[in-house]
C-alpha cells in the first residue's frame, strides 16, 4: 500500500458516497495521490455495501487506510453512506454521534438535505464539514454553534456578492430546464435512526 | 480598467459555474472523460484571465474534479492566487482547493507563508478561520516553523471561534515542528481552563493526543485533568480525558487507585453509552496496571464484566461489538472473569454480523485453556464447515491455528489431535492459508519429537492422497501442505511404516503439476527416503529389493529433470547422476547404504528467530577491537591511546588483547560449564528423544486408525480429530483417578479434607511436550524480550520533557524587522509569543512582590504529582534538609493533618466530598509551604535587589540561574517547576557604559542557526529627567567583527535605536553583528549618540563604550549525554589545556552553576567534587571541561576542537572563578 510517510491523523478520512459508490465528498487528512483516493473510495464502498443495515457500524482493517489501529465507522442514510476512518484515539460511539451531528447540520443548512444538495453544492458541504472537523480533529460538536458560524459566513459571502454574479445565475437558470428529475430522498426528519445518547452531545 | 471589468463580467456570463459543470457531467454519462477534459481546457482558459472571480470559479470547479480523481496540482499557483483574493468568498474557495490538493511535496507552498500570515492577522475572524482550517490540512515543517508564533498568538484571540481553531492546529504544528512544543505548551495548558467550552474541548483534544503518544511527559497534568473530569459536563471532553487516563495509568499505578472511585461512580450514573463504555475501558486499563495489590478490585472487574455483558446482550449491534472489544481487554489480565461468559461469546460466533463474529473469535483466543481447547476448536471446525465466503472461513482457519499455537502450544495436551486438526483443515477448498497449515505441520513435527512417528504416518497418507489435495486449480493454496508433508516424510523417514509406498507416491507423474518449490522439496526428500530404504534393505541383505528401488528412481527422476523450474531441474539432474552412480556400485555388489545416508546424517535443529540477538557478548570479547593492527597513519602518535584528560590513568584504553592466553580461555569455559551444570534454572541440552517418548504418558493411546470411506473427500486413512476429544476425556479421567488415589493415600491418617475433584489447568498433563527453548536458543541466551521501538514513529519527535525550563535557544522564531533569531532576556520566556512592542516597559521592573506571587503560582502548578497522588501521606512526605525547629513543627503539623484527613476520607462515601477534601488539604499544605518558602526567600530577595543595580557578575545567587542536575534524594521532591520558578529573575547583562543621562547594559546572544552571527541586546535606561531621542549606536568595525547596518548605509553611519526614552524608562534594542572567527575575544570601540531634551532645551550627547565579545558568548548551552561525551573525548580530535585557580570558597555546586550560566555550559555528569561539562560554539566547536575542586582550589581541564578558542575560554573562566 503506497502510504506516504507522515503523521497519522485522528480522523484519517471522511468519505461520502452514494449507494452506487459515486463519491459525493472526499476529504482525506493525509496525503494520498488522487488515483489512490479513488481506489480507497471504491474499496470502502465495496466493504460497506456488503453489510446489512441492521448490523454494526464498525469495520476493522479497511486494508487501504491506516492499519490495525484504524477503524471505519459509517452510517447509511437513504442513498448515502457517510464513512469516517478513525484511529483508536476516537471513541467509536462518539464518532457515530459526530456523523449524526454532521448530517443533521447538513439538513439544517440545506433545509431537508438530499443527495442532490450534496451533488451540486460540494463546496458548501466542505465548508460545513470544516466547522465540524478540522485537520482530522474534532472541532465542534455543538450543532447550534456550527450552524451559527456557517450562517455568519454565508451572510458575509452574500454581502460580497457571492461567487457567481447575477448574470451567470440567469444563464444557469435557463440551462436548468432539462435537468433530469431526481427525487429528494435524504430526509433526516423522516428517517428513524437509532442514535444512542445523541442528546448527551448536543 | 472599468472597461476591462465590464468585459470580465460579460465573459462570465458564458462561464460554467460549479453547478453547470456537475450538470454537464451528469448529462454526458457516455463520454464523461471527454466532456471533463473539455471542461479542464475551459478552466485553463479561465485561469488565464485577470478577473479574480473567474479564477475563483475555475478553482471551485477544479476542486470538484479533484474529488472525481483528477490531479489538479498543476493549478497550484492559481489556487494561491485565489487564496490571496481580498474577498472572503474567493479566499475560501482558494483555501478549500489548497486543503484538498496541497501537500509537503507541493513546491509552490512556500509562496503561501506571507499570505497565510496576513490572513491569520486579518481583522475578520472568518479570514483567519479559513486560513487556519486550510493550514491544518497542508502545514509543512517550514510553514509550521514560520507561523508557529503567529498561531500561538491566536490562541489568546478574543474570539473563541479563532481560539479553538488555533489551539487545535497547534497539534499539527507540533508534529511538523517539534521545537515549538515546549514554548507553546504553557499557553496550551492555560486553554484547558478557557471559559469557552469549545476552546477547552480543543485543548483537551490536543493535549490528550500528545499525551497518548508520549504519556510519561504529561503525568504532571494528571491533577488538572482530574479536576476537569470531575467538573466537566461535556461528554466529548470527558471521553477524551478518560481515554487519556487510560494511557497514563500504566505509568503511575497510584493514579489508577485514585481514579477507580470516580470512574465507577460515572459507570453507575451515566446514561450515555459512549461515556459508560470509555469508563469501563479505562477502569480496565487501571486494573491492568494495578493487577495486584488492590484488595477489592475484583468488585470493579465484576462491575465491568457485568456492564459489558449488558452491552453484548443489547440488541444494538454496535454495543454488542464494543462490548466484545472491551471484553478482550479484560481477558488479558483477568481471563477467569471472562471465561465465565463463554456461553455468551460462543453465541456471538453465530451472529449474522461478521464484525461481531471476528471480535468473538478474538476473545476465544484468550479464553482457551487446556481444559476447553478441544471443545472450542471443535465448535470452530463446525463453523468452518458452515462458513460461506472464503474470507470469514480463512479467518476462522487462521484463528484456529492461532488459538492452538499460542504461547508455544501451551494449551495443547495432545499433539496427535492437533495434527489431525491440521490434516482436516487441508480439506478446505480454496483457502489462501495452505502455507500456514504447512508451517504448523513442520513446526510441530520438528519441535515435538514424540509426535514425529504419528506425524509421519499422517503425512505419508496425505502424500498418498495428494491427488485430492492438488487436483483442482481452485485448491491451489492448499497444495502448500504437500511441501510440509514431503519434507516431514523425508526428514523423519525412519518412522515410516511403508517407506516404499510413500516413495512411489512422491514419484507419481502427477507431482510434476505442482508448483516448482514444492517439486524441489519432493525431489530432495525422495533421496532422503531412498537412503533410508537402502539402509533397511541392505540390513535385511535384500540386495534385489535395494536395486529395485534404485531402478525406480532412475526411471522416475527424469520427469523432474525436464522441469521448467530451475531449482527442480538442477536438483533432479544432480540426484539422478548420484543414483546412477549408486546403481553402478550396487551392480558390483558394493554396500552403499552407509554412504548414501551419510548425505543426510545429523539432525536439523530449529533456531529461534531472535537467537543470535540474544547471545550476550562473552566476557573478554571486544567486538570493536581491531583483530589486526589498524592501518597506521604516517604519524605514529595517532596510534597511541590517548588519555581523556592528562592526569587520568589510561584506564579506559583498550588493554584487553584479543590473544588472551588459551589456557585462560579454556579455564573460563570450563568454569562456565560448571556453573551451568549447577544452575537449576539453566536449561540443559535436551534429553534424547527416546527417553522423552517413554516419559510422556498417553503415547500408548495412539488411536487405531479408522478408515471411513463413506465420507466423501475425506483423506483415506485419516483419523478424525473428534476421536481425540473422547480419548482425551478418558485419558484425563484416568489421570485424575490416579491422582485421587495418590491423594487419598496421602490423606490417610490425616484429617480428612473435603477434596473437591476440581480440575484446574495445571492438573492436566499433556500427552506430548513441546520442547522449544532448550534447543532453539543459544547458550547463555538472555531472557530479555525487548523489541526496539520503531525509529520511524513520527511521534518520537514529540517525546519532549515539558517540565524542563525553557532554554534560550528554544524560542519560537519571530518575524521581526531586525535579526529574526534574536534571543531575549530570559524573563520574556514566559511570554514568548507576542512581538514585543518597543514601548512596552520591561518585565524586569516587575515589583519583587509580584514576582514572588508568580513564583508561588508556578509552585502550585508544578505541585508535586506525588503529593497529589498520595491518598495517604507517605512517611517521608515532607522531608526538609536540616529543618529548623520551626520548620520541623510545621511539617509535623502537616503530617498530622494529613493523617486526620486520611482517616476522615475513609469514612466518607461521597466522592465529591472527597474532592473537596483533597483540595482543602492541598491548599492547607500550601499555606504551610508558602510560609516556609517566604522565609527562605527573604535573603535571596536582598541579593536580587542588589543585582538590579550592580554588575551582574557579582551576584551571589548564581545557583538560581541555570538548571543543573541537582541530586534530589533526601531533599524532598524537587520538581522541575521549582527550577523554572527560581530561574525567573536571572540576568547576564553587564554594564557597557554609563553617564548622568543613560546607563547601558548589554548581553551577547548567539544562536545555532547562524554560525557567524551574534545578537547584542542592549538595555538603555534613562537615568535623567530629560527625554532621550534620536539615539544612534555605532561601532568601529574590525576585520573580524562587523555590525549589520541597514542597507545602503556606510560603516560610518550609526544604527538608530528604534525607540525613544522618556525619563526613568528603559528599553531594549538589539543589534546584529557578523563574525568571522570566534576563537578570540574581541573588543569593539563604539559610541552611542542621542539628543537629551528637557525643559531648558535639547543637547546632543555622546557616550563612548567598548563592546566586549567574549568567547563564552559564542557558546550555546547544549545538553550532552555522558556516552556521547565519552565518545567525543575518545575521538582524539580535541586539543587540551588547563587552568587552576586558588583561593576559592564558593561551594562546588554554585561554582558549576556559575560556569553554566556565564559560560553557557551544561553539566554532563557530576561525581562528588568533580564534574564534566559540555558546550558547543555557534560554529560547531565542541568544548569539554573537567572541573575538579580541591580544598580551596579549582582546576579546569578543557578540551576543544580549537586550541585558541580553548585558551581564550579558559582565560575568561579564570576571571570568573577568581571572583568566587
Amino acid at each position: 500500500m503506497p502510504r506516504e510517510a507522515g503523521p497519522a491523523k485522528m480522523i484519517q478520512a471522511i468519505l461520502v458516497f452514494n449507494n452506487h459508490g459515486k463519491p459525493r465528498l472526499v476529504r482525506f487528512y493525509q496525503r494520498f495521490p488522487e488515483e489512490i483516493q479513488q481506489q480507497i473510495v471504491r474499496e470502502t464502498f465495496h466493504l460497506v455495501l456488503k453489510r446489512d443495515d441492521n448490523i454494526c457500524n464498525f469495520l476493522e482493517g479497511g486494508s487501504l487506510i491506516g492499519g490495525a489501529d484504524y477503524k471505519l465507522i459509517y452510517r447509511h442514510y437513504a442513498t448515502l453512506y457517510f464513512v469516517f476512518c478513525v484511529d483508536s484515539s476516537e471513541s467509536e460511539l462518539g464518532i457515530l454521534d459526530l456523523i449524526q451531528v454532521f448530517v443533521e447540520t447538513l439538513d439544517k443548512c440545506f433545509e431537508n438535505v438530499c443527495e442532490l444538495d450534496l451533488i451540486f453544492h460540494m463546496d458548501k458541504v466542505h465548508y460545513i464539514l470544516q466547522e465540524v472537523v478540522m485537520g482530522g480533529m474534532v472541532l465542534e460538536t455543538n450543532m447550534n454553534e456550527i450552524v451559527a458560524q456557517i450562517e455568519a459566513q454565508n451572510r458575509l459571502e452574500k454581502s460580497e456578492g457571492g461567487l457567481s454574479a447575477a448574470p451567470a445565475r440567469a444563464v444557469s437558470a435557463v440551462k436548468n430546464i432539462n435537468l433530469p428529475e431526481i427525487p429528494r430522498n435524504i430526509n433526516i426528519g423522516d428517517l428513524n435512526i437509532k442514535v444512542p445518547n445523541l442528546s448527551q452531545f448536543v | 480598467m472599468a472597461l476591462k471589468m465590464v468585459k470580465g463580467s460579460i465573459d462570465r456570463m458564458f462561464d460554467k459555474n460549479l453547478q453547470d459543470l456537475v450538470r454537464g457531467i451528469r448529462n454526458h454519462k457516455e463520454d464523461e472523460a471527454k466532456y471533463i477534459s473539455q471542461c479542464i481546457d475551459e478552466i485553463k482558459q479561465e485561469l488565464k484571465q485577470d478577473n479574480i472571480a473567474v479564477k475563483a470559479n475555475a478553482v471551485c470547479k477544479l476542486t470538484y474534479l479533484q474529488m472525481l480523481g483528477y490531479d489538479i496540482s498543476w493549478a497550484a499557483f492559481n489556487i494561491i492566487e485565489v487564496m490571496s483574493a481580498s474577498k472572503f468568498t474567493f479566499k475560501r474557495v482558494g483555501y478549500l482547493a489548497a486543503s484538498q490538493c496541497f501537500h509537503e511535496g507541493t513546491d509552490v507552498i512556500m509562496l503561501t507563508t506571507n499570505q497565510i500570515r496576513k490572513d491569520l492577522s486579518s481583522p475578520s475572524q472568518y479570514d483567519t478561520g479559513v486560513a487556519l482550517t486550510g493550514l491544518s490540512c497542508f502545514v509543512t515543517p517550514d510553514l509550521a516553523r514560520d507561523l508557529a508564533n503567529d498561531i500561538m498568538t491566536l490562541m489568546s484571540h478574543t474570539k473563541p471561534y479563532i481560539r479553538k481553531k488555533a489551539v487545535l492546529i497547534m497539534y499539527k504544528v507540533f508534529l511538523k515542528y517539534p521545537e515549538s512544543l515546549r514554548p507553546a505548551f504553557p499557553r496550551l495548558k492555560e486553554k484547558l481552563e478557557d471559559p469557552d467550552p469549545g476552546v477547552q474541548s480543543a485543548a483537551v483534544n490536543v493535549i490528550c493526543e500528545l499525551a497518548r503518544r508520549n504519556p510519561k511527559n504529561y503525568l504532571s497534568l494528571a491533577p488538572l485533568f482530574f479536576k476537569l473530569m470531575t467538573s466537566s459536563t461535556n461528554n466529548w471532553v470527558l471521553i477524551k480525558i478518560i481515554k487519556l487516563f487510560g494511557a497514563l495509568t500504566p505509568l503511575e499505578p497510584r493514579l489508577g487507585k485514585k481514579l477507580i472511585e470516580p470512574l465507577t461512580n460515572l459507570i453507575h450514573s451515566t446514561s450515555a453509552m459512549s461515556l459508560l463504555y470509555e469508563c469501563v475501558n479505562t477502569v480496565i486499563a487501571v486494573l491492568i496496571s494495578l493487577s495486584s495489590g488492590m484488595p477489592n478490585h475484583s468488585a470493579s472487574i465484576q462491575l465491568c464484566v457485568q456492564k459489558l455483558r449488558i452491552l453484548i446482550e443489547d440488541s444494538d449491534q454496535n454495543l454488542k461489538y464494543l462490548g466484545l472489544l472491551a471484553m478482550s481487554k479484560i481477558l488479558k489480565t483477568h481471563p477467569k472473569s471472562v471465561q465465565s461468559h463463554k456461553d455468551l461469546i460462543l453465541q456471538c460466533l453465530d451472529d449474522k454480523d461478521e464484525s461481531i463474529r471476528l471480535r468473538a473469535l478474538d476473545l476465544l483466543y484468550g479464553m482457551v485453556s487446556k481444559k476447553n481447547l478441544m471443545e472450542i476448536v471443535k465448535k470452530l471446525m463446525t463453523h468452518v464447515d458452515k462458513a460461506e465466503g472464503t474470507t470469514y472461513r480463512d479467518e476462522l482457519l487462521t484463528k484456529i491455528i492461532d488459538i492452538c499455537s499460542q504461547s508455544n502450544y501451551q494449551h495443547i495436551t495432545n499433539f496427535e489431535w492437533y495434527i489431525s486438526i491440521l490434516v482436516e483443515l487441508t480439506r478446505l477448498e480454496g483457502t489462501r492459508h495452505g502455507h500456514l497449515i504447512a508451517a504448523q505441520m513442520l513446526d510441530v513435527a520438528i519441535r515435538v519429537k514424540a509426535i514425529r512417528k504419528f506425524a509421519v504416518s499422517q503425512m505419508s497418507a496425505l502424500l498418498d492422497s495428494a491427488h485430492l489435495v492438488a487436483s483442482s486449480t481452485q485448491r491451489n493454496g492448499i497444495c502448500e501442505v504437500l511441501y510440509a508433508a514431503a519434507w516431514i516424510c523425508g526428514e523423519f523417514s525412519e518412522h515410516l511404516q511403508e517407506p516404499q509406498q510413500t516413495l512411489e507416491a512422491m514419484l507419481r507423474p502427477k507431482v510434476t503439476t505442482l508448483p516448482g518449490h514444492i517439486q524441489a522439496v519432493y525431489v530432495q526428500n525422495v533421496v532422503k527416503l531412498y537412503a533410508s530404504i537402502l539402509q533397511q534393505k541392505e540390513q535385511a541383505a535384500d540386495t534385489e529389493a535395494a536395486q529395485e528401488v534404485t531402478q525406480l528412481l532412475v526411471e522416475r527422476l527424469p520427469q523432474f529433470v525436464q522441469s521448467a523450474d530451475l531449482e527442480v531441474q538442477e536438483r533432479a539432474s544432480c540426484i539422478l547422476q548420484l543414483v546412477k552412480h549408486v546403481q553402478k556400485l550396487q551392480a558390483k555388489g558394493v554396500p552403499v547404504a552407509e554412504e548414501v545416508s551419510a548425505l543426510f546424517a545429523g539432525e536439523l535443529n530449529p533456531v529461534a528467530p531472535k537467537a543470535q540477538k540474544k547471545v550476550p557478548v562473552p566476557e573478554g570479547l571486544d567486538l570493536d577491537a581491531w583483530i589486526n593492527e589498524p592501518p597506521s597513519d604516517s604519524e605514529s602518535e595517532d596510534e597511541k591511546p590517548k588519555a581523556i584528560f592528562h592526569e587520568e590513568e589510561p584506564r579506559h584504553t583498550r588493554r584487553r588483547q584479543p590473544e588472551e592466553d588459551e589456557e585462560e580461555l579454556a579455564r573460563r569455559r570450563e568454569a562456565r560449564k560448571q556453573e551451568q551444570a549447577n544452575n537449576p534454572f539453566y536449561i540443559k541440552s535436551s534429553p534424547s528423544p527416546q527417553k522423552r517418548y517413554q516419559d510422556t504418558p498417553g503415547v500408548e493411546h495412539i488411536p487405531v486408525v479408522q478408515i471411513d470411506l463413506s465420507v466423501p473427500l475425506k483423506v483415506p486413512g485419516m483419523p478424525m480429530s473428534d476421536q481425540y476429544v473422547k480419548l482425551e476425556e478418558q485419558r484425563r479421567h484416568r489421570q485424575r483417578m490416579e491422582k485421587d488415589k495418590k491423594r487419598k493415600k496421602k490423606e490417610k491418617g490425616k484429617r480428612r479434607h473435603s477434596s473437591l475433584p476440581t480440575e484446574s489447568d495445571e492438573d492436566i498433563a499433556p500427552a506430548q511436550r513441546v520442547d522449544i527453548v532448550t534447543e532453539e536458543m543459544p547458550e547463555n541466551a538472555l531472557p530479555s524480550d525487548e523489541d526496539d521501538k520503531d525509529p520511524n514513529d513520527p511521534y518520537r519527535a514529540l517525546d519532549i520533557d515539558l517540565d524542563k525550563p525553557l532554554a534560550d535557544s528554544e524560542k519560537l522564531p519571530v518575524q521581526k524587522h531586525r535579526n529574526a533569531e534574536a534571543v531575549k532576556s530570559p524573563e520574556k520566556e514566559s511570554v514568548p509569543t507576542v512581538e514585543k512592542k518597543s514601548k512596552k516597559p520591561k518585565k524586569k521592573e516587575k515589583k519583587p512582590k509580584e514576582r514572588e506571587r508568580e513564583k508561588k503560582k508556578k509552585d502550585k502548578k508544578g505541585e508535586d504529582l506525588d503529593f497529589w497522588l498520595s491518598t495517604t501521606p507517605p512517611p517521608a512526605a515532607v522531608p526538609v534538609p536540616a529543618p529548623s525547629t520551626e520548620e520541623l513543627a510545621v511539617s509535623t503539623v502537616t503530617l498530622v493533618k494529613d493523617e486526620g484527613e486520611g482517616l476522615r476520607r475513609e469514612e466518607l462515601e461521597d466522592e465529591d466530598d472527597n474532592m473537596d477534601h483533597d483540595q482543602e488539604r492541598k491548599s492547607s499544605r500550601h499555606k504551610k509551604k508558602k510560609h516556609r518558602k517566604e522565609k527562605e526567600e527573604r535573603p535571596r530577595d536582598k541579593k536580587k535587589a542588589k543585582r538590579k543595580q550592580a554588575a551582574p557578575l557579582e551576584n551571589g545567587a548564581a545557583e538560581e540561574e541555570e538548571p543543573i542536575p541537582i541530586p534530589t534524594n533526601g531533599q524532598g521532591p524537587v520538581t522541575a517547576a521549582d527550577v523554572i520558578s527560581s530561574s525567573q529573575p536571572m540576568s547576564s547583562y553587564c554594564l557597557l557604559a554609563e553617564n548622568s543621562y543613560i546607563k547601558v547594559t548589554y548581553d551577547i546572544q548567539a544562536s545555532l542557526q547562524k554560525d557567524s552571527q551574534v545578537t547584542v541586546s542592549v538595555i538603555l535606561e534613562n537615568q535623567s529627567n530629560s527625554f532621550l531621542k534620536n539615539m544612534e549606536l555605532n561601532v568601529l568595525d574590525s576585520l573580524n567583527t562587523k555590525m549589520a547596518r541597514p542597507e545602503g548605509s556606510t560603516v560610518h553611519d550609526g544604527v538608530p535605536v528604534p525607540f525613544q526614552l522618556p525619563p526613568g524608562v528603559s528599553n531594549e534594542a538589539q543589534f546584529v553583528f557578523t563574525i568571522q572567527s570566534i576563537v578570540m575575544a574581541q573588543k569593539l570601540k563604539g559610541t552611542l549618540s542621542f539628543i537629551a531634551k528637557d525643559d531648558e532645551g535639547a543637547t546632543h550627547e555622546k557616550l563612548d563604550f567598548r563592546l566586549h565579545f567574549s568567547c563564552s558568548s559564542y557558546l550555546i548551552t547544549t545538553p550532552c549525554y555522558s556516552d556521547a561525551f565519552a565518545k567525543l573525548l575518545e575521538s582524539g580530535d580535541l586539543n587540551m589545556n588547563s587552568i587552576k585557580v586558588d583561593g576559592i570558597s564558593m561551594s562546588f555546586q554554585n561554582l558549576l552553576a556559575k560556569i553554566c550560566f556565564h559560560h553557557h555550559f551544561s553539566v554532563v555528569e557530576r561525581v562528588d567534587s568533580c564534574a564534566s561539562m559540555y558546550s558547543r560554539s555557534i560554529q560547531g566547536h565542541h568544548v569539554c571541561l573537567l572541573v575538579k575542586k580541591g580544598e580551596s582550589s579549582v582546576s579546569v581541564d578543557g578540551k576543544c576542537s580549537d586550541a585558541t578558542l580553548l585558551s581564550s575560554l579558559l582565560e575568561e573562566m579564570k576571571t570568573t572563578l577568581a571572583q568566587c
